[in-house]
């Protein structure tokens, strides 16, 4: 009987030392001890959410990459395109403007040419005709006595009368 | 591995065969070993610190008669032996003590009854006793323990690993937190109990170890001294009751609900009320012989088989009693994590259905 009688001071002790135990590890021991286990708790959280949020943002960022990407091959190969018919239009354009000019200036050149075929045929003419009347001058200044010799001379005027 | 197997049993059969070497008691020498004597003097309290053989610590004596007085218990040291018994009286011959019991007297002597029991006048003892030493030795180590490990999350800041201490109490700490508290209470309130779950927690399982030590300073069986799982479950009770919201009393005092008319529901209140208004208090009366009657018991046990040896008056019976003992002692060690554990696991559970929300 006597072990399960509760005695009056242990009562009395166990009751003070506890609350006075519960009092100072609440405000010196659990409020730190579990106030830092949280804080460290959230820290990780956050370190975590933060590490999934980059790593999204870095596929999202990637995916962005691979568009500017492909936007500037397509870019790109537009431009080549662009530059390749530019460039052969250029040079047709080119090709077109030289032939119309070598083709004005062959026109021109012939043109010239004839020009100058007909003044020289004309002038050729009337050294001709000239040559002609000196040639008949000298013929009928020297005598015209022989026949033969007339003919030969006329043959060797006009021997050396060559058109060209 | 076969050394040490076969040097076991030479030590066994050595120890045996000393079956003449002559064993008593010390300090109890006066005849037979009484085993149940000897049991219950070291399962109970005392007013002073037994150390070896005879010498003793002398603990503070406060009584409270006609206002406070106070002296060691080592001024009892007038000893008078009668046919009752033997007890002790101070030098003035104003108090003696019998089986841990101080009762006046006024000529240094003690009045029988019939049956054995002194008929003086008690006054109120308030004295600083083993178990109270030994408590007040365990809240000291808390505050140790604790303060520093609470001082290091400061001083390392919260971003680092905890080490040392710190990192030994941190899971412990944990452990009350995410295996007794959150589980039982409402993720949302169990905060506010975490202080007294986890000085219980820590108080019973310090003082549950403290007892297993078999010598100075530890020893005492607070934590199987009803008066200390009296606190203990009382505080619970009390916790438990003032935290309790509508539907814990809607509970108690109308456990059928609107399952049934009123007509039908008040013969049977007759008999479902006492019931529940009882299991208020049931539930903290379990909780306090549980944890008295396990510590209790197995403080009983190791000294029962280390009482063999002086029963049997022969160092031989050591080879049983030694081994039979430490087994028991280590179990010890896991019933004084248990015990701590099921009296906060248990406090937590009945906190957790005093705030739970309805549900059902």
């Amino acid at each position: 009987m006597e072990l399960v009688t509760p005695h009056i001071g242990l009562l009395f002790w166990t009751t003070l030392t506890f609350v006075i135990l519960l009092v100072l590890l609440r405000k010196f021991a659990w409020k730190p001890i579990l106030g830092a286990v949280h804080t460290r708790e959230d820290n990780i959280q956050k370190a975590l959410d933060a590490a999934k949020e980059a790593e999204e943002k870095m596929s999202a960022l990637t995916a962005q990459n691979e568009d500017l990407l492909k936007q500037a091959r397509e870019e790109r190969d537009i431009i080549l395109r662009e530059a390749k018919e530019a460039k052969e239009s250029i040079v047709s354009e080119a090709k077109g403007i030289a032939q119309t000019e070598a083709d004005r200036i062959l026109v021109a050149a012939n043109e010239q040419i004839a020009n100058e075929r007909m003044k020289a045929l004309t002038e050729l003419k009337n050294q001709v005709g000239q040559l002609s009347l000196e040639i008949a001058e000298k013929i009928l200044s020297t005598e015209l006595d022989d026949k033969s010799k007339q003919e030969a001379l006329v043959n060797n005027l006009v021997e050396d009368v060559n058109l060209n | 591995m076969r050394n040490i197997k076969s040097t076991i049993v030479l030590v066994l059969v050595a120890i045996f065969s000393f079956t003449s070497l002559q064993v008593k008691a010390g300090g109890h020498g006066k005849g037979d070993f009484n085993a149940s004597e000897f049991i219950l003097h070291h399962v109970m309290d005392a007013h002073e610190w037994h150390l070896v053989g005879d010498n003793h610590v002398g603990l503070p004596i406060i009584l409270l008669d006609q206002g406070l007085v106070s002296f060691s218990s080592s001024a009892f040291n007038v000893p008078v032996s009668v046919e009752q018994g033997d007890y002790a009286v101070t030098q003035d011959g104003k108090y003696a003590i019998f089986h841990e019991t101080i009762y006046k007297t006024s000529n240094g002597e003690l009045n029988f009854d019939s049956s054995g029991h002194p008929t003086n006048e008690m006054p109120l003892d308030f004295s600083i006793t083993r178990n109270v030493a030994s408590m007040l030795l365990s809240a000291v180590l808390l505050l140790l323990i604790f303060g520093s490990s609470a001082r290091a999350y400061k001083k390392r800041g919260v971003e680092s690993a905890p080490k040392k201490l710190q990192s030994w109490m941190e899971p412990l700490v944990l452990f009350v937190r995410d295996e007794i508290a959150k589980p039982n209470i409402n993720e949302h309130k169990y905060q506010r109990y975490m202080p007294y779950l986890l000085t219980a927690f820590f108080f019973i399982w310090i003082n549950n170890l403290l007892g297993l030590i078999p010598f100075f300073p530890g020893g005492s069986n607070l934590t199987g001294n009803i008066a200390f799982t009296m606190v203990m479950a009382v505080l619970t009770l009390i916790i438990t009751n003032f935290s309790g919201n509508k539907n814990y009393w809607g509970h108690i005092f109308n456990p059928l609900g609107s399952s049934m008319p009123w007509a039908a529901k008040v013969p049977l209140y007759i008999i479902l009320l006492p019931i529940e208004v009882a299991g208020i208090f049931i539930k903290s009366v379990a909780l306090m012989i549980r944890l008295f009657a396990n510590i209790t018991a197995g403080h009983i046990v190791i000294l029962a088989f280390t009482s063999i040896i002086f029963i049997k008056q022969s160092a031989g019976w050591s080879g049983l009693s030694v081994p039979m003992s430490l087994f028991i002692s280590v179990l010890e060690l896991l019933v004084a994590f248990l015990q701590a554990f099921i009296f906060t696991m248990l406090s937590a559970l009945f906190i957790g259905s005093a705030v739970d929300e309805a549900h059902h």
